[in-house]
């Protein structure tokens, strides 16, 4: 039986007036992938945006409910969003390099955490680019530009810079849609083997992909989920006829 | 078919003829400035202080040279820290008050304020009070010119950073600080520099802020509270004199700090490129 490791209660998020998310309920199971698929502006980015509180860099933007986690309430205003940030990783679309070399970007993390050590960092710059198999291809050029690897080297180079901090949870944003069809696969195959590590959140435009890859998936339409079930109910026996018609590919 | 053809052509010549027109003046400059200018440079130049222009000796501009160092180099010490601070306020911090937005435009229209305004206004407040002309006064009214210039690069280069490296740093947990000083700076360092070069470009050469300010002394100092000698004001004074000996020493003067702007200003493009 599947763990609950984060449960959304009535999750309402407005962005000014607008109102953009409408009573989420769910839950996000432990050591699982989750993907919250829809068509474009159905809310699947800015509910992901809700478990890192990455709307509170802009104005104007509310939640009201509740995202707990461990016991307590993330939305909560004296919640410390440093201290959620540090324990839930995100990968965006693009990738998102840092001008420094591949080790620092590694590093950046732990750094930030106060770890000072050498011999420590350069350890767990090796563990996180092993985990999102990397290592290989950049061992013999940490010391080199980040930006100097290609696509797809620099999404599993962003996904290793979160691995190093050792997170609960990691949040992918639509993180293949611009890549090539090879490092796609890559990548797909690296989300599944760091299920046994971390718990995953995905927002995908790719069916097929939330179909592969992921154990639950959530239907968003319009701001509300509209079912949200076990992958592969969602893809062969929805329960609404409009989750159906979408994995159907008959609107979106 | 025809007429168009014909249209385009004649704009053609002309904006290569507006442009030719354009550098034509632009290399005459240069030229006549090498031509009279490279004859009078010696070593003397730069290790002697002026002499009266009927000695045996012509002397030399060393105190302008230092002067003009020493000015610069204050303006920059003081220009460039609040002018990073104020563009990095502009770019991340105020990007969403009203009061960035004013003090932006407000910045833009400061950029091409003209520099005797300012000279006069620092003359006011630093000169003025104390009686004298002061070499801080004109390194004051170097830095107030440059400053605008430098909040203006440093939030447009601040600006280019796409807002998707923040949110990743963010996402790791790094406080806003971290996020501009560690990841937002270093992004924009090269551009960030390049306004600096080009800020210094810009104030090596201004003579109006300097005459009521720093004035010019045609002895050597190094005290900031007396005037201050510099390059620029030396010229506009020796080039006006009746004396042959200092009519050369500011061409020679000319001739040095036109190829140091110049060399500055194509440094800071090539930095850009690179």
């Amino acid at each position: 039986m599947d763990k609950a490791l984060i449960t959304v209660k009535d999750l309402n998020f407005f962005y000014g007036k607008h109102h953009a998310l409408k009573n989420i309920n769910m839950s996000v199971q432990k050591n699982k992938i989750t993907s919250l698929i829809g068509p474009s502006g159905c809310g699947k980015t800015t509910l992901l945006r809700c478990f890192n509180r990455m709307h509170d860099l802009y104005p104007n933007n509310r939640y009201e409910g509740e995202i707990v986690m461990n016991g307590a309430n993330i939305l909560a205003p004296e919640a410390d969003t440093i201290e959620l940030r540090s324990s839930m990783g995100m990968v965006f679309q693009k990738p998102t390099p840092f001008p420094m070399s591949i080790a620092d970007n590694i590093a950046y993390g732990p750094r930030l955490k106060g770890v000072k050590n050498k011999a420590i960092l350069a350890e767990k710059v090796e563990r996180a680019l092993r985990q999102a198999a990397l290592w290989d291809e950049v061992k013999d050029r940490l010391n080199s530009s980040a930006n100097s690897l290609s696509g797809g080297q620099q999404q599993r180079l962003v996904i290793a810079r979160a691995l190093a901090v050792d997170p609960a949870v990691i949040l992918f944003d639509e993180p293949t849609s611009a890549l090539d069809p090879i490092s796609t696969t890559k990548i797909e195959e690296l989300m599944v083997e760091l299920q046994d590590d971390v718990t995953i959140l995905i927002v995908t435009h790719n069916m097929q992909q939330a179909a592969r890859i992921s154990n639950y998936t959530a239907f968003m339409y319009l701001g509300e989920i509209i079912e949200m079930d076990e992958t592969n109910t969602i893809f062969t026996r929805p329960k609404v006829k409009m989750t159906e018609d979408y994995v159907m590919g008959r609107f979106g | 078919m025809r007429s168009r053809k014909l249209t385009n052509l004649i704009a053609l010549t002309i904006s290569a003829l507006c442009a030719a027109v354009g550098l034509f003046f632009l290399f005459f400059i240069l030229f006549d400035v090498l031509r009279n200018g490279i004859s009078s440079i010696n070593w003397a130049l730069f290790t002697q202080d002026p002499a009266p222009p009927f000695g045996d000796s012509a002397g030399g501009l060393r105190n302008a040279f230092v002067g003009q160092g020493i000015l610069t180099l204050v303006a920059v010490i003081i220009g460039v820290p609040l002018g990073m601070l104020g563009g990095t306020f502009l770019a991340e911090y105020g990007r969403f008050s009203k009061v960035g937005r004013v003090v932006s435009v407000l910045s833009d229209i400061a950029v091409s304020m003209p520099s005797i305004v300012i000279g006069t206004f620092v003359y006011a407040i630093l000169v003025k009070p104390l009686h004298t002309f002061n070499g801080w006064a004109g390194a004051a009214a170097l830095a107030v010119i440059m400053l605008p210039v430098i909040i203006r690069t440093t939030e447009d280069m601040m600006r280019l950073v796409p807002w998707t490296l923040r949110e990743a740093a963010f996402a790791l947990g790094a406080p806003y600080h971290k996020v501009i000083i560690q990841i937002v700076y270093k992004a924009a360092s090269r551009g960030i520099f390049t306004g600096i070069l080009l800020a210094i470009a810009r104030i090596a050469g201004e003579t109006a802020p300097l005459l009521f300010t720093s004035f010019n002394n045609n002895f050597f100092s190094l005290d900031m509270t007396e005037p201050m000698p510099s390059l620029t004001v030396t010229i506009y004074q020796y080039a006006a004199s009746p004396y042959d000996s200092w009519v050369q020493m500011a061409w020679a003067a000319a001739f040095v700090i036109t190829f140091f702007i110049l060399i500055l200003n194509i440094a800071g493009r090539l930095w850009i490129k690179r």
